[in-house]
C-alpha cells in the first residue's frame, strides 16, 4: 500500500493548484489556508487508503471539495435560473464585431488585454457554486468528465449539463466585470437613445 | 470573404450549427473518435467556424492562466509541519509569468 512518505512527495507539488482552487471555492484566503491545510491533513492520514497507481491529483480534489462543501461553504445562494437562458457563444458573439474579421488571429491578445486576472477571478468567484466547482475542475484543473463525476460525486451527464451552464454564466460575468472595470469600448454596447433631445427647441413656444 | 475557405459556408449552416453544438464537449476532447473528426474536417473548411473555436480556445486559456494564486509562504510552513515534512517540496509559481 502506499505509505505516508511518499505522499509528501507526491502531494506537495500541487500545493498551488489546491490553493488557488480553495481560494476560488471560498473567496477568502484565510479560509482558503485553512481548507488546503485540513485537506492534506486528511489526506495525509487517509493516505494509507490510496489505491498506488490511481490518480491523486483527483484524489486530493475530491477531499478538498468535500471538505469545502461539508464545513466551509456559506449558506448556498438560490441559482439565478433566467439569466442562463442565453445565446451559445455569449462572449464571441459580443466581442466578434470589435475588431472585425482579424479578432481570430489577436484573439489571445484581445482577451488578456479585456479580461486580466481581477476580471477572470471575480466572474469565477461570481458563479453560482454548483457552476463553478465544475467549471474549475474542467476549465482551470483539465479534469476529464469522468474525473469530474468522481470528485464531485454526481454522474457524468449532470457534470455536463452543469459545465454548458457554468460555461455560458462565466461568460456572462466576464462581460460584465470587464465592462463594470471599463475595459471594454463605450462603443461595446450601443447607448440608450436620448431620444428627447430633439423636440428640446427653444421656438416649441410657438407651437400652438 | 473568405476565399481560401471556398466550401463553407452560410455562418448558420446546419453544419455549423453542428459544430458550435459539439463546441464545448470538443474542447474538452471528449467526443467520440468518429464525431470528433467530422468536426474538425469542418472547422478546417469553415472560417467562422474556425474564428469561434479559436476564440473559445483562447479564452480558456486566458480563464486558466489568470486563476493562479501564490501559496503564501505561511501556509507551506503549516502544511509541512502538520504532515511532517519539508516545507521546499511544495511547488512554488514563481517560474510562471
Amino acid at each position: 500500500m502506499a505509505n505516508q512518505q511518499d505522499f509528501a512527495e507526491e502531494a506537495m507539488p500541487m500545493m498551488t493548484q489546491l490553493y488557488s482552487a480553495a481560494l476560488r471555492m471560498t473567496r477568502n484566503p484565510s479560509d482558503a489556508e485553512d481548507l488546503v491545510q485540513e485537506t492534506y491533513l486528511k489526506a495525509y492520514r487517509a493516505f494509507e487508503r490510496f489505491e498506488a497507481g490511481t490518480n491523486l491529483k483527483a484524489w486530493m480534489y475530491r477531499i478538498l471539495t468535500n471538505t469545502f462543501i461539508n464545513s466551509y461553504r456559506k449558506k448556498q445562494r438560490r441559482p439565478t435560473e433566467t439569466e442562463l437562458d442565453t445565446d451559445e457563444m455569449y462572449l464571441y458573439n459580443r466581442l466578434g464585431g470589435l475588431e472585425g474579421a482579424s479578432l481570430g488571429r489577436s484573439a489571445e491578445d484581445e482577451l488578456l488585454d479585456l479580461f486580466g486576472e481581477a476580471e477572470v477571478k471575480q466572474a469565477v468567484e461570481s458563479m453560482a457554486e454548483h457552476y463553478r466547482l465544475p467549471v474549475l475542475l474542467a476549465d482551470v484543473e483539465g479534469f476529464s468528465y469522468k474525473e469530474i463525476a468522481e470528485i464531485l460525486d454526481v454522474p457524468i451527464g449532470t457534470v455536463m449539463s452543469r459545465l454548458h451552464r457554468g460555461r455560458k454564466q462565466l461568460q456572462m460575468r466576464l462581460y460584465d466585470f470587464a465592462k463594470a472595470n471599463r475595459l471594454l469600448p463605450d462603443d461595446a454596447e450601443p447607448m440608450a437613445a436620448t431620444s428627447t433631445t430633439s423636440t428640446n427647441n427653444p421656438d416649441s413656444e410657438h407651437d400652438t | 470573404m473568405t476565399p481560401e475557405m471556398e466550401d463553407c459556408c452560410e455562418s448558420d449552416s446546419d453544419q455549423c450549427r453542428e459544430a458550435l453544438h459539439d463546441l464545448f464537449v470538443y474542447l474538452d476532447g471528449q467526443l467520440t473518435v468518429e464525431r470528433r473528426q467530422m468536426i474538425t474536417g469542418h472547422i478546417d473548411r469553415c472560417a467562422p467556424c474556425f474564428e469561434r473555436y479559436s476564440f473559445e480556445t483562447e479564452l480558456r486559456q486566458v480563464v486558466a492562466q489568470n486563476c493562479r494564486d501564490t501559496v503564501p509562504d505561511s501556509l507551506r510552513l503549516r502544511v509541512a509541519e502538520a504532515i511532517g515534512c519539508d516545507p521546499s517540496l511544495a511547488d512554488s509559481v514563481a517560474d510562471e509569468d
